[in-house]
């Protein structure tokens, strides 16, 4: 099998990680937000108050996923320049 | 050796649907430990900071055409980390992607990338924290590299294919990331009644079962983006002998 076959194949397994849960728990709300760790440490402790919030937050969910996605997109985009880079070394 | 990763994935998932419970994982939030375990767990990071940024100084002033590689294992951190994936459980996490550059770079580089990251993601996404920078460096950018790091030697001396080796670092480097992230929590908050463990199993359901999977994903990008670096980054990958010298045929085969 090439490389690339199985490159495929793994990213395949990795899309349906991710999707078989959308299936799997239909309609669960796929929270992101660290809440239930807070419920639970409301539950083990009630009176503990958090002592420090955060500096800046990000205004609106939209906003959040911008960032989030910016982030994503810096990383990707480096990924790409480096193995253009290195496949057009390797041809030289 | 394809044949064995649908296994595993197959037992994962099966494992998972007797699990369906509620759960969010992702890093200790701002003001949610108390002072003395930020204080506690920043001291015992700074010093494998430091150690991090003598190990890249090093790394690249002998290897000065790895930098670049360097970059790489960053940026994958970066990705990886920003990319929160739905799970099993009903709730959503995302990986680390540290595993990768501890195996290339060794654990203490990856403390500095991963700080990096969490620094990024505390101050603009209001995800983690400042007060937990500590913390959650200590469990994302230095248990989970270890972890990962270790399990890769462990792996290669026990003769396991390049692939397998690298799936399997990056994998449990994801899952102990987080639960270091619960033992945290289970010693800062122990409960009332069972105290320290019953503490740690609550936030393991939390923390640590969501990311099964998103620990199988990061195994497989892994290995995915190692496949890459051993066409195109031979050389790269032979200097940090990560590969011997010539490679032979079985080892390119991923596990």
């Amino acid at each position: 099998m090439s490389l690339r076959v199985k490159n495929i194949i793994l990213i395949l397994c990795v899309l349906a990680l991710a999707v078989f849960p959308l299936i799997l728990q239909n309609g669960a709300e796929f929270g992101g937000a660290d809440g239930q760790a807070e419920e639970a440490i409301a539950q083990i402790k009630p009176d503990y108050e958090p002592w420090f919030a955060s500096i800046w937050q990000p205004p609106s969910g939209e906003i959040e996923s911008l960032l989030f996605a910016l982030q994503a997109a810096i990383g990707a985009g480096f990924i790409g320049y480096y193995f253009g880079y290195m496949k057009a070394r390797k041809n030289a | 050796m394809l044949r064995k990763q649908y296994l595993f994935l197959f037992l994962f998932l099966t494992v998972f649907w007797f699990y369906p419970r509620k759960a969010y994982a992702m890093h200790i939030m701002e003001g949610f430990l108390p002072v003395g375990w930020c204080i506690f767990w920043a001291l015992l990071s700074l010093p494998l900071i430091v150690a991090g940024l003598l190990s890249i100084q090093k790394t690249i002033k002998n290897h000065p055409e790895t930098k670049m590689l360097l970059g790489l294992s960053g940026a994958f951190a970066f990705v990886l980390s920003a990319l929160k994936i739905p799970s099993v459980t009903g709730s959503c996490s995302h990986p680390t992607g540290v595993g990768l550059g501890a195996v290339l770079f060794g654990p203490a580089a990856m403390s500095v990338l991963g700080c990096i990251v969490l620094i990024f993601q505390a101050v603009l996404l209001a995800h983690g924290g400042l007060s937990t920078l500590g913390a959650n460096t200590f469990s994302m950018a230095v248990a989970g590299p270890l972890v990962a790091y270790g399990v890769f030697k462990a792996c290669r001396r026990l003769g396991a294919p390049l692939g397998l080796s690298v799936f399997l670092a990056a994998m449990l480097g994801d899952l102990f990331t987080y639960v270091t992230t619960s033992l945290q929590l289970a010693l800062a908050f122990p409960a009332e009644i069972g105290g320290f463990m019953a503490a740690f199993g609550k936030f393991m359901g939390i923390f640590a079962i969501t990311q099964v999977p998103l620990a199988v994903s990061e195994g497989l990008l892994s290995v995915v983006v190692f496949n890459l670096l051993v066409v195109h980054n031979r050389r790269e990958l032979q200097e940090l002998a990560i590969i011997p010298g010539s490679i032979s045929s079985e080892e390119v085969r991923l596990g």
